[in-house]
């Protein structure tokens, strides 16, 4: 049971209080999309040995939904951070790529 | 036979006898005993039948490693099959009953499968029950059913109870021997916070039978200081009883603690579920023997050396008068010291090592007057359901005896496993250590914890430290890398000194003697309890099983209730011996929690009966109750299905309460339907992206029936939007549909559209509603007075705020039954009240409660969808004959892009239809209907199916609804819906509105 820090109200809480959500930074594709696109969106997920991006939701604590970086073999939790962005911080990234490095993720690296 | 001795048994109180019960026959034993000594004292060293090949077998271990010893317990309410007897602490009373015989332990007629053994090899179900397939159900599922299966099922409701415990720590020590205390003792100097398990009732582990000195003080009361110290310390908890059972994620560790199997009569729960975040964790679980692999190494008397000392030690008991020892390394040598000391006789110690020079216990067994035969084995075991003697031959060789010597039980050893189950648990990675030919934790790869730091470390024998000053100076190691990881900091002191033996090199032996020809392989078990043997091992590996998870699952080695804890290593040793590898290349299988069987009770804890799941009632629920309400559970609400009334049957209740509402008037608890508030300055552009509808066009005060789909395009949802002002909407959704449609909107507000200035709010339960419904709907609420119901002042499909009978009220002029209705909110503190005004008031209009099923059947013959009936989330609103509700003006709305897919347009999707059975039957729920011609597979094909089927009252015939192929095109058609027992409805599909389809007795 993993234990995690919600990084709206800033809880550190066992897994049991949150709610995982599949992958994160998806990009929507509504109507007028590919065929190829839509697909992507809907169905194509990540699914890395290694670093990952997912949300998560503390659907018994704030409520609020937010991003984890985390490794899916060591279960290692790299940082949280709020649901509303298009991409990770910086500083996240810089200190995944010191502990991993090489690590690559969908266009991230 | 096995006695009890005069001399030993330090766990016992021999001034408090206890009888007991085995198989009918009454025993006695002594206080401190466990079943398995009692029994051994009273030499029944009988104590089950094999799984496969209903051997006779008797006790092989002390501990939780037992393959052989489980019964069944107790008897009606405490009733529990698979009790392992060496774990089993005597208490007064206990009655236990062998497994897996039949008609009796002595005499088992399962027997014979011994002697067609060859005609029962690995794999042989999967060889043989393929073909003929009629022999399946007739021949091999009886014969499997009588003959397999270890103990027997609980008939009763188990009359114990159970609890969760929450912990928290800094350094978790699993492991109450010597290297656990240690570690406990260097690390609770530092101020942390430190909590010791152990799973058995006593301290020390083996080395208080071992014995030994430490700092020149006899082991045993060194860990008496021990106890005794940190029993003081007020950083430190103390359990016995309590088995570290699993190790996971981040810390998180699981801890099954035994309050009362040893005393059944005292108050309290039975077992107790520790769930344990610790800082960090050392495993001291020790080591335990591993068996030797000759043939008839299972016969009742061969024992593990360890297991025989602990009987000499702990209970005084003798297995036999003369005891062989056969080992292949040092460690066996001190049970033969140990039975000389208790005053047995030893007549050999065969080591199948050539060289035992260099060993300090073997020189002191021969100086003893025991003789030692190096470089020699045991060919073959004598005796049958008990051992009589031992043929003796060399090792390297094939078996050919040299001499035979009587004896009445066989002590073997075969080396010590380190228990590295809890440190591989949640991911710590094992290395191959060639000298003691075991697997130890590889400190270089332990579990990690969230900032990717080890939050495991072992010691002890667990990480495959054997001698005595060893296991010290590693407890203490461990303690400090256990600190240092947690932030505290040890001062220097001297770590406890113990005399060291002088030890010769284990060797490997894995098979007994080298060269076994197949007669004594297939003899040679390996796993006692699920009855696998070398030559199954070899087999599997022979066809091709060469993984260890795929041989493992082939024969079924470890897979029994002990997991395999004495076969695994000496498993796959053969199988890599077989496949000419090497052992690490071969690997282990996975080792899994919990690390023995935990009571299902432990794991349920507390939430069992009426504390299973909370309940949720609506402000009406004991008007209800009072009222004659067949409780129907929704979501976690309960909701009447039925008001029945004395001497009525369910089903006649509800047709009352259909013809009742569609005459005079039905009031249904609505309170449980969803409630949600949206509001804001873009809740309109949001509630149209939400549902399938056009919702911003709707205006105040006027309601509109909507549809909601995931993503995905299949609908998930529907309910009346009320809009209440230019930013508030009120959302209905279905009952069970609250919480769910509250968390899809707060996800797509906080995920996609997190710049829209929305807030939603769930206020399902700040209400209760009351639906009104039927011909005299109207005239209760006029009678009621304080607000213009008519059809001029709140039209179909509007709402108003007034006031009804005095009540604060929010009235909705809705239907879902076809009648004039009314939905009605008021405060919930309030509902009872209103609820009961209005079944005073409607009294003179013939007013009756109604429940959910008169509600599905009055929806029925309106052909009204039902969430969960006509949707299963396959189903999208074009299936339903909803295109209406699907916006074509918006240009986004979830779900449109998936239902635009290729399959999602498909002319042949099965579409929504009305069925009229010809007899007027009821056609059964979720028939087929069948078409012509067969499929690929030769079955009929099939082109629909009923999602919907009631006996309505209101027309008195069977009405269906179904998902039928071009089902719309195909009116008037009959098609065949073949049910159970050979019965077929036929059934004319027709409109799915069977009821008023001009919609006359809503709008009045």
């Amino acid at each position: 049971m993993l234990i995690l820090t919600c990084p709206v109200c800033g809880v550190t809480a066992e897994e049991t209080e949150f709610h995982g959500g599949g992958e994160a930074h998806l990009k929507r594709h509504g109507p007028g999309s590919s065929d190829e696109n839509f697909e992507e969106y809907l169905f194509m997920r990540e699914n890395p040995r290694g670093v990952h991006f997912e949300r998560w939701r503390h659907v018994y604590g704030c409520g609020k939904w937010f991003h984890a970086a985390r490794c899916t073999t060591t279960l290692e939790v790299f940082g949280t951070y709020p649901a509303q962005t298009y991409e990770p911080p910086k500083d996240l990234l810089a200190k995944i790529s010191k502990k991993r490095p090489g690590w690559a993720w969908r266009d991230l690296a | 036979m096995s006695t009890r001795l005069n001399s030993g048994g330090r766990l016992l109180d021999k001034a408090r006898p206890v009888p007991f019960s085995f198989n009918g026959n009454t025993f006695s034993g002594f206080a401190g005993d466990t079943l398995a000594s009692a029994l051994l004292a009273n030499d029944q060293l009988l104590v089950g039948r094999s799984f496969k090949y209903h051997r006779p077998r008797g006790v092989v271990a002390s501990g939780v490693e037992e393959p052989n010893g489980l019964v069944n317990m107790g008897e009606g309410a405490s009733f529990e099959p698979n009790q392992r007897i060496t774990t089993t602490e005597l208490f007064d009373g206990l009655k236990a009953e062998s497994q897996n015989h039949w008609p009796s332990l002595e005499f088992d007629v399962g027997a014979i499968n011994s002697k067609l053994a060859r005609f029962l090899p690995a794999g042989f179900y999967y060889k043989m029950f393929m073909y003929p397939r009629a022999f399946w159900k007739h021949v091999y599922e009886p014969f499997i059913r009588q003959s397999a299966g270890l103990g027997k099922a609980p008939t009763e409701t188990d009359g114990d109870s159970y609890e969760h415990f929450y912990h928290f720590c800094d350094l978790l020590i699993i492991g109450g021997g010597v290297a656990g205390l240690q570690a406990a003792r260097t690390a609770a100097k530092s101020g942390a916070r430190v909590t010791v398990l152990e799973q058995t009732a006593h301290w020390g582990g083996r080395a208080v039978v071992d014995g030994g000195a430490v700092d020149g003080q006899p082991v045993t009361e060194y860990v008496d200081g021990l106890v005794a110290e940190l029993g003081a310390m007020e950083n430190v908890t103390l359990r016995t009883r309590t088995m570290g059972a699993g190790v996971y994620d981040h810390g998180y560790v699981l801890g099954y603690e035994n309050l009362r199997d040893h005393t059944p009569d005292a108050p309290g729960p039975r077992h107790r579920l520790w769930r344990i975040r610790a800082g960090h964790v050392i495993t001291a679980t020790g080591a335990i023997e591993r068996p030797l692999s000759f043939a008839g190494n299972d016969v009742p008397g061969v024992l593990l050396a360890s297991a025989i000392r602990d009987y000499a030690v702990n209970y005084g008991v003798s297995v036999g008068k003369r005891t062989v020892v056969v080992t292949n390394n040092d460690d066996g040598y001190r049970t033969a010291l140990a039975l000389l000391e208790a005053g047995q006789s030893v007549p050999a110690i065969l080591d199948a090592r050539d060289d035992v020079e260099g060993s300090s216990l073997a020189r002191r067994a021969s100086d003893s007057g025991i003789t030692v035969i190096p470089g020699h084995a045991v060919a073959k075991v004598k005796g049958g359901k008990r051992v009589e003697g031992v043929s003796v031959c060399r090792q390297n060789g094939s078996g050919d005896v040299v001499q035979e010597i009587a004896c009445e039980a066989i002590a073997m050893s075969g080396g010590w496993s380190p228990v590295v189950h809890l440190w591989s648990h949640c991911g710590g990675k094992l290395t191959w250590d060639a000298e003691q030919a075991c697997f130890r934790p590889d400190p270089e790869r332990a579990p990690t914890g969230d900032a990717g730091q080890s939050f495991v470390t072992v010691a002890g024998a667990a990480n495959g430290n054997f001698e005595l000053a060893d296991i010290l100076e590693d407890a203490d190691a461990a303690a400090r890398t256990a600190a240092k990881a947690i932030g505290h900091t040890i001062r220097k002191s001297k770590s406890p000194k113990a005399e060291r033996e002088e030890v010769a090199p284990l060797a490997p032996v894995w098979l007994m003697p080298a060269n076994a020809g197949i007669e004594l392989r297939s003899k040679a078990w390996l796993d006692y309890q699920n009855d696998v043997k070398v030559s199954d091992i070899q087999l599997a590996a022979q066809e091709g099983f060469e993984s260890v998870e795929h041989a493992k699952r082939y024969t079924t080695l470890g897979m029994a209730t002990d997991q395999g804890k004495l076969s695994n290593i000496n498993g796959l040793a053969i199988l890599s011996d077989a496949l000419d590898r090497p052992i690490p290349q071969t690997g282990t299988t996975t080792f899994r929690p919990p690390y023995t069987p935990i009571s299902m009770g432990a794991i349920g804890g507390e939430a069992r009966g009426d504390v299973f799941q909370p309940l949720r009632r609506t402000p009406m629920h004991d008007w209800h109750d009072d009222h004659g309400a067949d409780w129907e559970p929704v979501g976690h609400w309960r909701r009447p299905y039925a008001f029945v009334r004395d001497g009525e049957r369910v089903k006649d209740a509800v047709y009352r309460e259909v013809s009742n509402t569609r005459e005079n008037l039905g009031l249904l608890d609505a309170s449980t339907l969803g409630k949600l508030i949206v509001k804001g300055p873009d809740a309109p552009k949001f509630l149209d992206m939400m549902y399938t509808n056009m919702m911003s066009t709707l205006k105040p005060g006027k309601c509109r029936y909507g549809l909601m789909c995931s993503e995905n395009g299949f609908l998930i949802d529907d309910g009346v939007v009320a809009r209440i002002d230019e930013d508030t909407f009120l959302c209905h959704t279905t009952t069970g549909g609250a919480e769910r449609i509250h968390q899809h909107m707060e996800e797509w507000l906080q995920t996609e559209w997190w710049d829209w200035q929305v807030y939603v709010a769930n206020v399902t339960e700040q209400y209760a509603q009351v639906a009104v419904v039927g011909p005299n709907a109207r005239k209760v609420l006029e009678k009621l007075g304080g607000m213009d119901v008519s059809k001029e002042a709140l039209g179909f499909m509007e709402w108003a705020d007034g006031e009804i009978g005095g009540f604060k009220a929010r009235v909705y002029r809705i239907s879902f039954s076809g009648e004039l209705s009314y939905e009605i909110a008021v405060d919930a503190g309030h509902g009872l009240a209103f609820w009961e005004a209005l079944m005073d008031a409607g009294k003179e209009f013939g007013v009756m409660p109604y429940g959910t099923e008169c509600l599905h059947i009055m929806r029925a013959e309106k052909g009204f969808i039902m969430i969960g009936d006509e949707t299963d989330g396959t189903v999208i609103p074009q299936d339903l004959g909803l295109s209406w509700a699907i916006s074509k003006k918006k240009e986004d709305f979830l779900g449109k892009r998936a239902q635009e897919r290729r399959h999602m347009a498909d002319p042949k999707r099965w579409k929504l239809v009305g069925l009229e059975t010809l007899s007027g039957a009821v056609i059964p729920d979720g028939a087929y209907a069948i078409g012509s011609g067969k499929n690929a597979n030769g079955q009929k094909n099939v082109i629909g199916r009923v999602t919907s089927t009631y006996y309505s009252p209101t027309l008195d015939m069977g009405i269906a609804m179904g998902l039928v192929l071009e089902g719309p095109d195909r009116m008037g058609e009959v098609i065949e819906f073949p049910g159970t027992e050979g019965a077929t409805f036929k059934a004319r599909i027709v409109d799915p509105v069977f009821y008023d389809r001009e919609g006359e007795k809503q709008n009045v």
